[in-house]
């Protein structure tokens, strides 16, 4: 745990007498526009097990997937909440608003919007859980027929972390819970409220595929020999060049894999929009926009010499000089692209949102 | 008279309400609603075919892989490709993985509550408890000290005041049977099956990428290339091996955990062999191919629709022949038409329902967000029961040897099938059949790797320029609730037209033009309710169909093709 967030030696002491503290705080997870994948990830969870997390670390009050209560006894378990630990508890939210029409999206006769105003309005934090709840989800791609936007943008001025993904990494959102249990706030967050440890890097950066690609290795067509032997895919349309999360190296499932391990190219799912932005999913970006804030001269050269196409290269050239201008964490901008409705680098598309 | 409102009727996928009005302690009529709409079909107009099932998979994720599986096929259909052998193994693989893990998630974590009573599991003896464990199986977790463990665990939390997820259960309610030390045991399962879960699903990691919403569906095959020789393709003879381990770790859980807990509790309930039942009618349009998708008579799950609880005849399932009603759903049809073919269909999304909050539903008129589809115009129920039933009507096995096996063992008629219980046994069973089937099409692959038979793409219509420039098709998969239709239009390589047809639309759909109830709602009828403030009983029958209100909900807008007919077996 303490290794997933970085934190220096002798912070595994302090997170475990802090979970043996007896009070346990409240937590209340909204699902509103959602199809129950962050829920169902979350349930993967190992370090610590989701029976830990909400029979031993949070007492998990409310939760329409897993909770025994139903109808009134629900929705009273909620109201208590809201009204008996205000201010102090924890609230996840899965899943859009949709603005188009409160019928679009109702529990227990209230709107999702109703609902998310007063629960997240009354938190000591809200953490906002993949893409839905991040950004408007696949939903919110025109022409987005229930008005759907994110809970940033319902409900703003929130103590909000957002938790980009298709669905979350449950490894990361157990790290941000253990985090906050810990320490009593939440950790460095970048432009888009998403926590550095998890969101800082760009996913080529550490991919295990990456010296393939140094090296001008490419699968050319789907089950070809490259195929077989883990060449890069980003001419299969990989976007894992302007993307960043840690799915790299956390992985997933227990570190079973991650997509590009099983052979197939990353869509940028933790990006910001990734739906309007990152796809069409097979279309190869035009150039490799940036190999993010890390990058090093060495590098670079590294790869000139290995022979990647000219063309490719200059443009990752320009394109890191650029990013190396801007201070470290802040998202790497990205030359002229083609691909998608939206185009252009997810990271520099979506406007900030308010703190 | 009172009208319940259970809202939200948690344990469950998705957003679902049940309206009931209740006639000196029993239902004498009830109301399903969905009530959350996002139209992500209309979403997927415009775009790349190729990656409608990245789109569409997000529908749902509590049965995360179905729509992904069923709109390649879909596409596949449309553009005329033939997948390749062991892309049609690894998908098997992935959709039983799905279907094994996906019906123990229900039994245990979403409908056990409604039968267990965790409080009572304080007043139980462990040692007894672990007697009771030990005649049932081998399961290794079944030791005294095990289960005492277990009960300081709930002790604790029961002692602390705060009961999380557990809080304002109906704990103590007088339809709760179980003996204290049953109910510890299968609150030590819910907690076994929590990790079991988690663990198992990494075959969905192994080939898929990542578990939930896998990564690795392309038109044509899998993205999953394979090589005996190279530790860096994405299949090679470590990675099977795990998933030879993988799929013994789910044939121990169901064997040994999921199916006798099933029969055990069902053993203390028998009433509700006999409550329940729903329409009487079953659909299946049936799947997991030994062969291609176009060879029915080689489908593991028999494609057949069987009426009226006459189990001796089987009829042929004809797509054709499905329509859907919008008369009491906030759709239109602009046409005025009451029911229409899928492919004909238009949609409207029009809400006319109260504005909230709201207290109750205008039943009167449109009520749900939910279609209510219909076979020649009768009401069907589908799922694990309704596949059952019409591989039982077919005399097809293993399946049919495995119900009279078991009917055999708790002393039980067919007909018990057709109820509460009987829908929830059936869910059991089957995990048992897709378990034991797994290592069969796991074989198949390693063999095929060991003769270096590597294919897992066909890549001939790859390429939108080899495509026509329109063509349409239907795709479909057996999925963990029922049978999923998924149909594209394609014109000049982008999507024209997309539609869905989910089994909880057709299981938890509202009344349709004649009148006709719903499966949910024509099961409530008669349901004794001894407390309405506390409706477990209601929880009961519709936990029992394993609502999916996401996959429910759903926009149609294609236009007329006629169905390829799939003939039953």
């Amino acid at each position: 745990m303490a290794a997933v967030l970085g934190l220096p030696a002798g912070a595994a002491a302090q997170v475990a007498a802090t979970l043996e503290k007896k009070r346990r705080p409240v937590l209340v997870w909204l699902e509103l526009q959602d199809c129950a994948g962050n829920t169902e990830s979350m349930l993967r969870s190992s370090h610590p097990s989701i029976t830990e997390l909400v029979l031993s670390f949070f007492s998990w009050e409310y939760h329409e997937t897993i909770m025994a209560a139903a109808g009134k006894q629900a929705n009273a378990v909620l109201d208590r909440v809201v009204h008996e630990d205000a201010g102090k508890y924890l609230a996840i939210v899965e899943g859009s608003i949709p603005t188009g029409n409160p019928g679009y999206c109702t529990i227990g006769g209230r709107s999702a919007l109703d609902i998310a105003k007063q629960v997240c309005g009354n938190a000591a934090a809200v953490i906002a859980v993949g893409s839905c709840a991040f950004d408007g989800g696949p939903q919110r791609s025109a022409p987005n027929p229930t008005g759907a936007i994110s809970v940033g943008e319902a409900v703003p001025n929130l103590n909000l972390v957002n938790m980009g993904g298709c669905p979350h990494n449950p490894a990361n959102t157990a790290a941000l819970l253990v985090y906050w249990l810990t320490y009593g706030r939440m950790p460095a967050l970048d432009a888009h409220k998403r926590p550095l440890f998890a969101y800082g890097h760009i996913i080529h950066d550490q991919c295990e595929r990456r010296a393939n690609f140094d090296a001008g290795r490419f699968v050319e067509r789907w089950d070809d020999d490259g195929a077989r032997r883990g060449y890069c895919l980003y001419k299969m349309g990989c976007k894992g060049p302007q993307g960043t999360f840690n799915c790299p190296v956390v992985r997933w499932n227990d570190g079973t894999s991650w997509p590009v391990e099983s052979g197939h190219g990353c869509a940028a799912c933790a990006s910001y929009r990734f739906w309007d932005t990152a796809l069409p999913l097979y279309q190869r970006l035009p150039g490799v926009p940036g190999f993010g804030v890390d990058i090093t001269a060495g590098k670079i050269g590294g790869w000139m010499t290995a022979g990647v196409a000219t063309g490719l290269a200059l443009h990752g050239i320009a394109s890191a000089a650029r990013s190396q201008m801007r201070p470290r964490g802040e998202a790497p901008r990205g030359g002229p692209t083609e691909i998608g409705r939206g185009s252009g680098l997810v990271e520099r598309e979506g406007p900030p949102e308010k703190s | 008279m009172a009208r319940i409102v259970v809202d939200p009727l948690t344990r469950i996928e998705g957003h679902l309400r049940i309206e009931a009005q209740v006639e000196g302690g029993v239902i004498s009529d009830a109301w399903s609603s969905g009530t959350m709409f996002r139209g992500l079909e209309l979403v997927v107009r415009n775009r790349d075919p190729r990656e409608a099932w990245y789109w569409l998979q997000r529908i749902c994720s509590v049965c995360t892989v179905v729509h992904a599986l069923a709109s390649v096929r879909a596409v596949e259909d449309a553009l005329q490709i033939e997948v390749p052998d062991n892309a049609r193994l690894v998908r098997n693989l992935i959709a039983s993985a799905q279907l094994v893990q996906d019906h123990v998630v229900h039994f245990y974590h979403l409908q056990a509550l409604d039968w267990v009573d965790v409080a009572s599991a304080l007043k139980a003896d462990p040692v007894k408890t672990a007697q009771i464990a030990n005649s049932l199986s081998d399961w290794a977790k079944s030791g005294s000290s095990h289960f005492r463990a277990v009960q300081t665990t709930v002790r604790t939390l029961v002692e602390s005041g705060q009961l999380s997820v557990f809080a304002n259960g109906y704990w103590g309610h007088p339809a709760y049977r179980l003996p204290p030390e049953v109910n510890l045991l299968a609150v030590s399962h819910y907690l076994d099956a929590l990790e079991f879960q988690r663990d198992y699903i990494r075959i969905h990691a192994a080939l898929g990428g990542k578990n939930p919403h896998l990564q690795t569906f392309l038109v044509g095959g899998m993205s999953t290339a394979m090589d005996p020789d190279s530790p860096q393709a994405p299949l090679n003879p470590e990675r099977l091996q795990l998933l030879r381990t993988l799929i013994e770790m789910g044939r121990q859980f169901v064997r040994q955990v999921y199916v006798p807990d099933v029969l055990a509790v069902a053993g203390f309930y028998p009433d509700w062999f006999t409550r329940g039942e729903g329409v009487g009618n079953f659909l299946s349009y049936g799947d997991f191919p030994d062969k291609s998708m176009h060879d029915p008579s080689a489908f593991f799950f028999p494609a057949g629709v069987v009426r009226k609880r006459d189990i001796s005849a089987v009829q042929p399932f004809s797509p054709e022949k499905v329509t859907e009603y919008v008369a009491r759903s906030w759709y239109e049809y602009g046409d005025n038409k009451p029911a229409k073919h899928p492919f004909e269909g238009e949609t409207k999304p029009t809400y006319t329902g109260p504005t909230p909050p709201y207290d109750y539903l205008n039943v009167d008129q449109k009520y749900s967000w939910l279609k209510a589809p219909r076979y020649e115009n009768e009401v069907m129920e589908l799922g694990p029961l309704a596949r059952f039933v019409v591989a039982y009507a077919a005399g097809k096995q293993p399946a049919k040897g495995l119900v009279d096996t078991v009917l055999a063992q708790i002393k039980q008629p067919p007909a018990v099938l057709f109820s509460t219980l009987g829908r929830i046994a059936a869910r059991a069973l089957e995990a048992q059949l897709v378990a034991d089937k797994m290592p069969d099409w796991l074989h198949q692959l390693e063999d095929n790797l060991g003769r270096r038979e590597l294919t897992m793409h066909n890549g001939a219509r790859w390429d939108p320029d080899s495509w026509p420039s329109s063509c349409r098709g239907f795709g479909w998969h057996e999925a963990p609730r029922g049978s999923l239709g998924h149909w594209v239009e394609i014109e000049n390589g982008a999507i024209r037209n997309y539609q869905v047809v989910a089994p909880t639309t057709w299981n938890g759909g509202p009344r349709d033009a004649m009148g006709q109830r719903g499966p949910y709602e024509a099961a409530l009828i008669k349901h004794p309710i001894a407390d309405p403030d506390k409706p477990l009983e209601l929880l009961r029958t519709i936990h029992s169909f394993d609502p999916c209100l996401a996959c429910a909900v759903q926009v149609v807008d294609a236009r007329g093709r006629r169905w390829q007919p799939v003939e039953a077996t």
